[in-house]
């Protein structure tokens, strides 16, 4: 088995050496902010070659080309153009965005300064969910400290151009992790999805070309800047390049955060960083980027992170969270659970995802009694199909794939509660 | 009038909505927004009381109905469910002799389930106001709730 500290990568979290938030003095003595110094002579369009050479996608769970959006940001008519950093981490299993916010806020501040500076944009939004006092608390010092200094406010650096920075609290909502939920709550409405395309980077905020992107991705702007994005990518695989923080919970003996370099394993993660499961139990089931992510088998755990051999064995990571399940658990409590919290954060604007999550609650409550039938079983995947392909958000679009994973790994947990005398009651009446 | 203040700190545009509504409740004993809090909040920064309702409604840091003093949160997803905190909320109930979803009779503490609250490696987690705690355990809840005093169990 190989040691932990081959497995690790320091490179978003290498000034991070104790508990308290890195302050500016210490970030600039560690080299921080000299990837601004080094972005204001650049041309806009170089800095945005630089995030596409190191081929960079986005951390927040689509893995979108960072480089892409930048570039359509900067070609996009309309102005004031925006830079919005999505830190409204609500997916169950996931706290690296807190991590990293908590423990070296200039990081983010900086990696979104040159992203303002690439794409033209001079006022940006950091969203953090009104949960996380303590972000808000330290990333609302440091944005003071780094506008003292002359990294924020008008004439940066003395290279002529503007960029500010604002904090805003979300108020309690999930959906608001989708990006145009996002946007209309900083607009002051319920967050609520809609309809895309338009695509943020030409209608975001307030109708203007907007840079939406998680605070892992940001975070990475300025290492690729200082390093060059050739360097960048040579961390990685093939298709996935940089290190990734994944967060690891539940049934662990070492629980936490650990930020590796894509390529290795599930198994890596799970038996070598986090120690196995306590009391030498077995590993049942592993839930891949919180609750709107596939659950699979122990025999699966030789899968690579890496975004091809995800998609290759029709799964995908998410935010990084990895979830683990010893063989204490009932699977489809565990579901029921995850149900609950779709249900409860359903924003409700859309039929599917309101009504079809609901429903596909009562159904599964009948797997739970074994009173289900044979019927049943079809009825939830005509409606995990349903609400996958129906519902506006990725919210709805997501809440089925739990489930569908279930049904696809371990069937048995649903065929075998079927109510077997259902049938033929059913036909017992008439003879 | 407190809404005016608000007001004037924040600034009277939509967008600062939530924010003031967050303010506003902060300094409300009971943890909510009363009509009177809603029609103050509307007039003062321009908008429809539908809206404020709205929003009031929709997010569950904001209540319309009164609470306790302190909200203690308990974290209901799978990775403190994982960590047994279903032990955690018995524990809750016990010592603050309420059930989840009521107020403590002096007013103290109402105690409610969260969404992930974002401390999964330190499972299971409650909040209480704008403090996290993890890695609890029962010893842990009677010195974290006689922190915020009242009558423990």
């Amino acid at each position: 088995m190989k040691a932990k500290n081959e497995l690790i990568r320091k490179v978003l979290t290498k000034r991070i050496d104790n508990d308290n938030p890195q302050i500016l003095e210490d970030y600039i003595a560690k080299n921080g902010y000299s990837a601004l110094k080094k972005a204001v002579s650049m041309p806009q369009i170089k800095i945005i070659e630089e995030v596409k050479a190191s081929g960079l996608k986005g951390r927040g769970g689509a893995g979108f080309p960072t480089g892409l959006k930048m570039e359509a940001v900067l070609k996009a008519q309309g102005a004031p153009k925006y830079i919005i950093c999505n830190a409204d981490e609500g997916e169950p299993g996931n706290f690296k965005d807190r991590y990293l916010m908590e423990n070296d806020p200039h990081l983010l501040i900086e990696g979104l300064i040159i992203c303002a500076l690439a794409v033209g944009a001079e006022h940006g939004y950091i969203f953090i969910r009104g949960e996380y006092q303590k972000s808000i608390e330290i990333i609302r010092n440091a944005l003071e400290k780094a506008r003292k200094n002359g990294y924020l406010g008008d004439n940066i650096l003395d290279a002529g151009f503007n960029f500010d920075l604002e904090i805003y609290t979300g108020a309690g909502s999930y959906v608001c992790g989708e990006e145009f939920a996002l946007m209309v709550c900083i607009e002051g409405k319920p967050g609520r999805a809609t309809y895309k395309p338009p695509f943020p980077t030409s209608e975001g905020l307030f109708n203007k070309p907007t840079q939406i992107n998680n605070v892992e991705t940001f975070a990475n702007i300025p290492i690729i800047i200082q390093d060059g994005g050739e360097a960048f990518n040579k961390i990685g695989t093939e298709v996935s390049k940089g290190t990734k923080l994944v967060c690891l919970s539940g049934n662990i003996n070492s629980p936490g955060l650990y930020e590796v370099p894509f390529g290795i394993t599930l198994r890596d993660v799970i038996e070598t960083l986090g120690d196995g499961v306590p009391n030498n139990r077995k590993i049942k089931m592993v839930q891949l980027g919180g609750a709107s992510g596939p659950c699979i088998p122990e025999s699966m755990l030789d899968i690579k992170l890496d975004y091809k051999e995800m998609t290759d064995n029709d799964l995908t990571f998410g935010s990084g969270a990895i979830i683990v399940m010893d063989d204490r658990i009932d699977i489809l409590d565990i579901l029921k659970r995850t149900l609950t919290f779709f249900r409860h954060e359903s924003c409700g604007k859309c039929t599917p995802c309101r009504e079809g999550i609901g429903h596909l609650f009562i159904l599964l409550q009948r797997f739970i009694d074994k009173t289900a039938s044979n019927d049943d079983l079809k009825l939830v995947e005509i409606l995990l199909e349903t609400i996958n392909q129906t519902s506006i958000c990725g919210l709805g679009q997501l809440a089925p794939t739990s489930m569908k994973s279930v049904l696809k790994y371990f069937r048995e947990e649903f065929t075998s509660r079927i109510d077997k005398s259902y049938v033929k009651q059913a036909f017992a009446g008439g003879n | 009038m407190r809404a005016k203040e608000i007001a004037d700190k924040l600034g009277r545009t939509p967008n600062k909505l939530i924010g003031a509504l967050l303010e506003y409740q902060k300094d409300s004993p009971n943890n909510y927004l009363t009509e009177q809090d809603i029609k103050d909040i509307a007039k003062e920064m321009n908008a429809p009381e539908s809206r404020i309702y709205s929003l009031a409604t929709f997010y569950s840091l904001l209540s319309i109905a009164p609470r306790g003093k302190h909200i203690v949160q308990l974290c209901n997803d799978v990775p403190c469910y994982l960590n047994e905190s279903v032990n955690i909320k018995e524990e809750l109930e016990k010592k603050l002799n309420i059930r989840m979803g009521e107020t403590t009779e002096d007013g103290l503490f109402t105690l409610e389930f969260t969404s992930c609250l974002g401390y999964c490696e330190q499972a299971p987690a409650i909040r209480i106001d704008d403090k996290m705690y993890g890695n609890l355990t029962s010893d842990k809840l009677t010195d974290i709730l006689s922190l915020y005093g009242g009558e423990i169990k």
